[in-house]
């Protein structure tokens, strides 16, 4: 298991989801988890609450997870989503407010230096006008 | 309010999730107007799931029958509509005794109403399917068991609904619309709307 902060990429869209993922492995190597989902239950446009909590589990490191996401949807299912996870997991997987290609591939790139949890997503928080 | 049998517990649930999927292509319609159209489809996908399970759902106390709905919401909707609709009943189960009156029914539904503005991350007032719970919340609150009660909150569920066609949207999808969500009714709003009718159909035919 990595030592590094895993990173996790939730889209409306499994194509988006699995291209940003391809431009964070452009990044980083195996020293980052990197796991994607989209899609609804149907695989139509929309994000699932259970292939949330799957794709954290493919990237799960002790150092924690940080979740990208992109419409609305997939941030309340995300958040949703990490509030069913065991209790001790729930502490270590924030979701980022950041745009989700660039937020995605910024935080992997912070992860894989091993910087701490609240650190990437506060990296990948810095692309977002607040 | 009485105490429902399992039959009625039943034909509860399963008005509910009828009335959910029947409207599909309304609730469609209106997400196609100023959302991303798929808040028919989504809900018709949740209350499906309802519905494969109602017979386990029916022989569970009330409470945990009402916290089962939130859980098939939350993992089968897909869309934002799965997290709120699922915290609400989630909610709900959680504040409700096992033969709940008025009152104790008017002060779950208060705490779901709160899990729904958190989970959301909204208010009353942003066009979301909070300014019906909002409203029904105040009228439950005020309310005293009155054989016309059930009508009045129909009406106040309703009418909330409509007052939010012209309002502008200031969260969720429609939101991006800016002023050109002005003039079409929220979809969650009119969900909300046609679940708490049914809902107060299904009890009241249960009493008479």
């Amino acid at each position: 298991m990595s030592a590094n902060v895993g990173i996790v990429i939730v889209s409306h869209s499994p194509k988006v989801a699995e291209g940003a993922a391809d431009m964070v492995r452009q990044m980083v190597g195996p020293e980052v988890p990197v796991a994607w989902t989209g899609g609804n239950p149907d695989g139509g446009l929309g994000t699932s609450v259970p292939a949330i909590m799957e794709a954290i589990d493919r990237a799960w490191s002790e150092a924690g997870v940080a979740i990208l996401v992109d419409l609305g949807g997939a941030e309340t299912n995300s958040e949703m989503a990490v509030e069913m996870l065991d209790q001790e997991r729930q502490g270590k997987v924030v979701v980022c407010n950041a745009p989700i290609v660039e937020g995605a591939v910024i935080a992997a790139a912070e992860a894989a230096s091993g910087a701490p949890l609240a650190l990437v997503k506060k990296i990948a928080e810095e692309l977002s006008p607040q | 309010m009485v105490a429902l049998t399992s039959e009625q517990l039943k034909r509860l649930i399963e008005t509910l999730a009828n009335t959910v999927i029947a409207e599909t292509e309304r609730l469609t319609a209106l997400d196609q107007a100023i959302g991303d159209g798929d808040h028919g489809l989504n809900m018709k996908r949740g209350f499906e799931a309802v519905l494969a399970d109602l017979d386990g759902l029916s022989r569970k106390p009330l409470p945990d029958a009402v916290k089962a709905i939130g859980t098939h919401l939350v993992m089968k909707v897909g869309g934002a509509s799965g997290p709120l609709y699922g915290s609400l009943f989630l909610t709900l189960g959680k504040e409700l005794p096992a033969e709940p009156g008025l009152a104790e029914f008017a002060t779950a539904f208060d705490a779901a109403f709160a899990a729904v503005k958190a989970r959301g991350k909204s208010d009353v007032g942003q066009k979301t399917m909070l300014d019906v719970l909002g409203p029904v919340r105040d009228a439950l609150a005020a309310a005293s068991p009155d054989p016309l009660l059930g009508d009045r909150i129909k009406r106040v569920a309703t009418e909330a609904a409509e007052a939010t066609v012209n309002m502008k949207a200031i969260r969720g999808r429609a939101s991006f619309l800016g002023e050109r969500s002005i003039g079409h009714m929220d979809p969650g709003a009119c969900s909300s709307a046609l679940m708490i009718s049914a809902v107060i159909d299904c009890l009241e035919s249960v009493k008479a």
